[in-house]
């Protein structure tokens, strides 16, 4: 059976989405000239400032271009849903917004992204832009501890990206910009859980199977299997499990500070992502951790899927200075 | 038998149609051990070269550029995992038959193997790591055996899609080492990898064009 949704033609999802989205935040965002698939901010490129792209299949939404504006992202390169964008959107969005410091791309780390992004670092190459690449590492389930250049970006992406935005707008050059991104990406640590599936426009199937009092820990954005298959449980506990993983790698002490997102992976309600909240809050309480800010909402989603993420951002003074940098997004505004 | 513009043109869309009718089976098979979209993808792809090589005047336009022209439109279309390694075949294979209006059978296996091989090097991708090279490699190699041997070019080809059959059905016993389904460790076992799967329909699909 077909799954229900909103839609006139699945193969024009994404640029009606786009056309949408454009109408909405004039202010905010436009296309490029002639790539309506290379979301630019209206206001942040400008000469002497290392530009910020970042990108990546759609169906992730406010992931990738609800983060573009002043202060974090210049660009957005879209892609089809969960589909990596060819290079030359991605293209497009580097010369957009060089403003002859160079441009780096933070994208998450999946392989069809690190070819297409890699192709476009070549291509601007020749047309003497200098890029810069980071990878967005920060599920936790999706490889070993010591392995974790394998990981996949998921809903960390939030936080990686606005540290790295932050320091672009505060005019820091190319070398520091890509310090603070790596260091934002090594800081940030997520785990998710899936209860239900999510189905692409195009096919309206659901995308995998699971039982009715079923879920799959450390599942992927894209619907990717995770890393086990269990009995649903209780918001506490799933909480704890995420929790449990994410500590014994971060490894916090007593007096640390994070930022707390609680991320909905589409349909799990505010409701139930604030109860989550709630217990997160409680374990960091326990452990002598103080949050320095908290979000709750819809970050980085998979479509219709449900279920949730929970991402803690282990700050410096470094990175809290980043994190409280203001910023003026389609989407997103802070500070 | 030679094979010119035209030929390239009409295997074009004899690929497009085959990945077309087998749409919904690979994004089956990439339900199971990855993000449900290969068949998508691939669609997407040969559709775009199909339409991108209609209007084309295939009594002047030479392999290479046709090639290329694939190469490109594939990749604009697509993105994801398949636009950049189908792209970069494509690429190759018009490296290969540069400067030549007619491909001999001798050619054709040329092109064959550059496909191949530009397929691992972009994708990074040994064999045995479960992706579309465990079915392009051994079809590549399989058809340079056979026309070596003396083989006509649909004999060679024939051969080709043994071999990338048996290729994809051993993807099932690996585990998964690159891409999305490499997060999976034992998990991809028993699957069959989708990027094979579609590897073994383009390259059947190159069997009834040519044969």
């Amino acid at each position: 059976m077909q799954t229900k949704k909103i839609i006139n033609d699945g193969n024009r999802a994404v640029d009606e989405m786009l056309e949408g989205i454009l109408a909405a935040h004039p202010r905010h965002l436009r296309s490029a000239d002639g790539s309506p698939r290379s979301i630019i901010a209206r206001d942040g490129p400008r000469p002497g400032k290392v530009g910020l792209v970042i990108g990546g299949g759609s169906g992730h939404e406010p992931t990738f271009l609800g983060f573009v504006g002043k202060g974090l992202a210049d660009a957005a390169a879209i892609g089809n849903v969960f589909a990596s964008p060819p290079p030359d959107p991605i293209l497009e969005c580097a010369k957009a917004v060089s403003g002859g410091a160079g441009v780096l791309f933070m994208y998450g780390n999946y392989a069809g992204d690190v070819m297409n992004f890699d192709m476009a670092a070549e291509m601007a190459a020749m047309d003497d832009i200098e890029v810069r690449t980071v990878l967005t590492t920060d599920d936790v389930a999706s490889a070993p501890h010591d392995q974790r250049h394998k990981r996949r970006g998921v809903a960390g992406n939030f936080f990686i990206f606005k540290a790295a935005g932050a320091a672009c707008d505060r005019m820091l050059p190319l070398d520091e910009v890509e310090r603070i991104a790596r260091k934002a990406n090594d800081h940030t640590f997520t785990m998710g859980v899936a209860l239900s599936p999510c189905s692409l426009p195009q096919t309206r199937r659901p995308n995998f199977e699971i039982g009715a009092d079923e879920m799959e820990i450390g599942m992927g954005i894209h619907g990717e299997p995770g890393i086990a298959r269990g009995t649903l449980k209780t918001a506490d506990e799933i909480t704890d499990e995420m929790l449990d993983k994410i500590f014994a790698e971060m490894a916090p002490k007593r007096g640390d500070t994070v930022a707390v997102l609680v991320n909905s992976l589409g349909s799990t309600p505010l409701m139930e992502l604030y109860i989550m909240n709630r217990r997160a809050k409680q374990r960091l309480d326990d452990i002598g951790v103080s949050i320095h800010a908290t979000w709750v909402g819809n970050y980085c989603t998979s479509l219709e899927m449900a279920g949730a993420s929970v991402t803690l951002f282990h700050l410096d003074e470094e990175l809290r200075t980043m994190l409280d940098h203001p910023c003026d997004c389609a989407m997103f505004r802070a500070g | 038998m030679t094979i010119d513009a035209a030929d390239l043109k009409r295997l074009f869309d004899t690929i497009a149609a085959a990945i077309e009718a087998d749409r919904d089976r690979l994004c089956q098979l990439d339900g199971v051990i990855g993000d449900a979209d290969h068949g998508i993808a691939m669609a997407l792809g040969f559709n775009a070269v199909r339409d991108a090589l209609a209007p084309l005047d295939l009594a002047t336009i030479e392999p290479t550029a046709l090639l290329n022209l694939a190469a490109k439109s594939f990749l604009n279309a697509v993105g994801a995992s398949s636009g950049p390694l189908y792209a970069t075949a494509f690429m190759r294979a018009a490296a290969a038959v540069k400067g030549k209006a007619k491909l001999a059978d001798a050619d054709v296996v040329a092109l064959f193997q550059a496909m191949a091989q530009g397929i691992r090097d972009r994708g990074k991708a040994e064999p045995g790591e479960k992706t579309m090279v465990d079915a392009w490699q051994p079809a590549a190699e399989a058809a340079a055996v056979a026309h070596a041997a003396g083989k006509t070019l649909s004999q060679s080809l024939e051969a080709a899609l043994a071999a990338a059959e048996s290729g994809a059905e051993a993807t099932k016993d690996m585990i998964a080492a690159k891409g999305r389904s490499s997060r999976l460790g034992e998990r991809s076992l028993g699957h069959i990898d989708p990027g094979a799967a579609s590897a073994v329909t383009v390259i059947r699909a190159v069997r009834d064009g040519l044969a």
